[in-house]
């Protein structure tokens, strides 16, 4: 189970452009591609107190997240730097279909 | 042979456009059920049983209706496998909660979660999770067998109703949507909107009584029971209703409008960010008139900069390069706002209301400039004042404008000023149209009209004489563009005489070439102008 990838932490940035914030359809698939790691991830709004569970969509919902907002992204576990570069281009790249 | 209800009509807000005529059918939440727990295992399976189905019900619902329902009820699927919620629910009934229980009380919290919300998209999602608590806990209660009996081409009245239960019903007769909450922003209304269902919302507290109902969402009315001459009237709108949409259709595609080779311009009025939905707000050119009254309905007090922004920058990133006229608050008169218009005043409508309220109260007015300022850098934004009396009134809102630019670009925030205009709509401001050093004017016909014929626009009494084509509300209208067309300044007129097809040739003869209205007349509009242009008669 113990990787020598665990215990690092990968983080990254990412400005969402998503026209009204993140509402359900973006964090359906936030949460959707999230699911697909095996890492902890977590999200917040940039300089927000709490990290919230990027696999929970009730929680990401509840984050309210604003258009024009910047979105913190950590991640820790065997595939943590794949995780924060998809999930990094999914926002960024405004919640396309296909990457669903 | 009719009951108390016969011939009573009942007004709400249009959800989405259409009539229907037929039985009326009510339907109720359905989870008043009792239902006895069981040991701390057999709950914990109950409550896995109960999703499971639920699960599978939706997904079978999401596979019949595709498209946009679809993703509506992904939503609700997402909920269902989202562990933190779950896991949380499963741990109140490890302690004891009945399977039940812990349901609705871990669903009730994210409801009122997003009641609170100020945003209305999220707002409307409680909904969805009202339908989904609903679905689990009517399983739960043995009901999961239990589908709507609803006759086809019934109107079907609810408090409110999910997305998953408006799916389930068969709209393939047509019929239509009565709901005494509700909400012209929810999914429902975007699935009765992709339909053609009609619906009208927020219609009240209608007694439990009436075999068939009128549904009229043009006009967001429910006539119960209706009389033989309600239905011949009902008949005569949705006719009328149905040939204008066929021909104006055609001319609505068409790039422009245009009178006697001249350009009209013809945009939208939006009383909140949702009205842009509407199908046909895209062939507007701009939009002439956004009220922000809406802002000032929330129970928390006056909106905070933010929550401003991002209703300002949502109209502009629809409008994209077009044209956005943004109306500073427009409270008072009839539009009493509590906290913030002056209470007792014997006249209100030549009371403390518009720019002079705002003057009178810097700290709320401030913080909209503020967001209009931002909001400014991201379109071509124009800012009008309403309730204009004298230039000292449009200077003192302009240097208050202009301060507040400053601080932001000290501050570092991207700002602004933008065009300012004003509304033209006190009779003295209409008169001395020249002494205002305003980048615009657009005409308030329903107040102006009633400040020059001396008559309340609300009393029925006066009805007669308040007649907006009377020599002297037209003499004023005239002025005002011959004012913009001498000086090169763009004059436009957005109120109800610019969707009145009666009215449409005095304005054009006035000078006006640009007028406002609401998007669901905005086909029409084009279609009247385009007949005159062409010589004839209004139909």
């Amino acid at each position: 189970m113990l990787d020598k990838a665990d215990g690092q932490i990968f983080t990254g940035n990412v400005r969402l452009v998503h026209a009204v914030g993140m509402h359900a359809r973006p964090a359906v698939k936030l949460t959707k591609l999230a699911k697909k790691f095996q890492a902890q991830i977590s999200v917040r709004v940039a300089g927000a107190d709490e990290w919230i569970n990027a696999k929970s969509v009730a929680k990401i919902m509840a984050m309210r997240a604003a258009h024009g907002s910047t979105i913190e992204i950590k991640a820790s576990g065997s595939d943590a730097e794949a995780a924060v570069a998809t999930l990094v281009n999914l926002i960024a790249a405004d919640f396309p279909d296909e990457a669903s | 042979m009719q009951g108390g209800a016969a011939g009573l009509a009942y007004r709400g807000r249009t959800a989405s456009i259409g009539f229907a005529h037929g039985p009326l059918v009510r339907v109720d939440s359905g989870t008043n059920g009792k239902r006895v727990a069981g040991t701390l295992v057999e709950e914990a399976l109950a409550l896995r049983h109960a999703i499971d189905i639920a699960s599978g019900q939706i997904a079978e619902l999401a596979a019949i209706a595709g498209g946009e329902a679809a993703q509506i009820l992904e939503f609700q699927v997402a909920l269902l496998e989202d562990e933190d919620l779950i896991e949380a629910i499963f741990a109140a009934v490890g302690e004891g909660d009945p399977a039940d229980v812990a349901w609705r009380l871990a669903l009730d919290a994210q409801i009122a979660d997003y009641d609170s919300a100020e945003d209305d998209y999220l707002k409307a999602r409680s909904s969805d999770l009202a339908d989904l608590r609903d679905r689990v806990i009517t399983i739960l209660r043995g009901g999961e067998g239990q589908s709507l009996k609803i006759p086809s081409g019934a109107i079907v009245c609810a408090d409110d109703l999910p997305p998953s239960r408006f799916l389930e019903i068969d709209w393939s007769a047509g019929g239509g949507l009565a709901l005494l909450r509700g909400s012209p922003t929810s999914h429902v209304a975007m699935l009765a909107r992709a339909r053609s269902i009609p619906m009208v919302v927020q219609l009240g507290a209608i007694p439990k009584v009436g075999a068939t109902a009128l549904l009229d969402g043009e006009g967001g009315t429910l006539e119960l029971d209706p009389s033989a001459e309600q239905v011949r009237l009902f008949e005569k709108r949705r006719e009328s209703h149905r040939k204008i949409r066929a021909s104006a259709r055609a001319i609505l595609r068409r790039p422009t409008a245009s009178w006697r080779g001249e350009r009209i311009k013809l945009f939208i009025n939006i009383q909140a960010v949702g009205d842009l939905e509407h199908a046909d707000a895209q062939y507007a050119d701009g939009i002439g008139l956004m009220r922000t009254e809406f802002l000032l309905t929330q129970r928390s007090g006056p909106p905070d900069e933010e929550t401003q922004f991002q209703a300002y920058d949502a109209a502009m990133r629809w409008a994209d390069r077009r044209p956005v006229t943004i109306r500073t608050f427009d409270a008072g008169g009839d539009k009493p706002v509590p906290g913030f218009t002056l209470e007792g005043e014997a006249n209100p409508f030549l009371g403390v209301r518009g720019l002079r309220l705002c003057l009178a109260r810097p700290e709320i007015f401030v913080t909209q400039l503020r967001a209009l300022a931002r909001a400014a850098v991201r379109g071509n934004l124009k800012v009008m004042f309403p309730m204009v009396t004298s230039a000292d009134e449009l200077e003192a809102g302009r240097k208050l404008f202009a301060d507040v630019v400053q601080r932001l670009q000290a501050d570092g925030v991207a700002a602004m000023l933008p065009e300012l205009g004003i509304m033209v709509e006190v009779p003295a401001a209409a008169l001395a149209v020249a002494s205002f050093k305003a980048s615009f004017f657009s005409i308030g016909s329903n107040d102006l009209a009633q400040y020059v014929l001396a008559c309340d626009r609300s009393n029925g009494a006066l009805a007669p004489l308040m007649d907006p084509l009377h020599p002297a509300v037209l003499e004023l209208i005239a002025r005002t563009a011959e004012h913009g067309r001498r000086a090169g300044m763009s004059v436009s007129l957005c109120g109800d005489m610019a969707s009145d097809p009666r009215c449409l040739p005095a304005l054009l003869n006035c000078g006006l070439r640009e007028l406002s209205v609401n998007a669901s007349t905005l086909a029409q509009v084009k279609q009247t102008i385009d007949r005159l242009s062409s010589g004839g008669g209004l139909g």
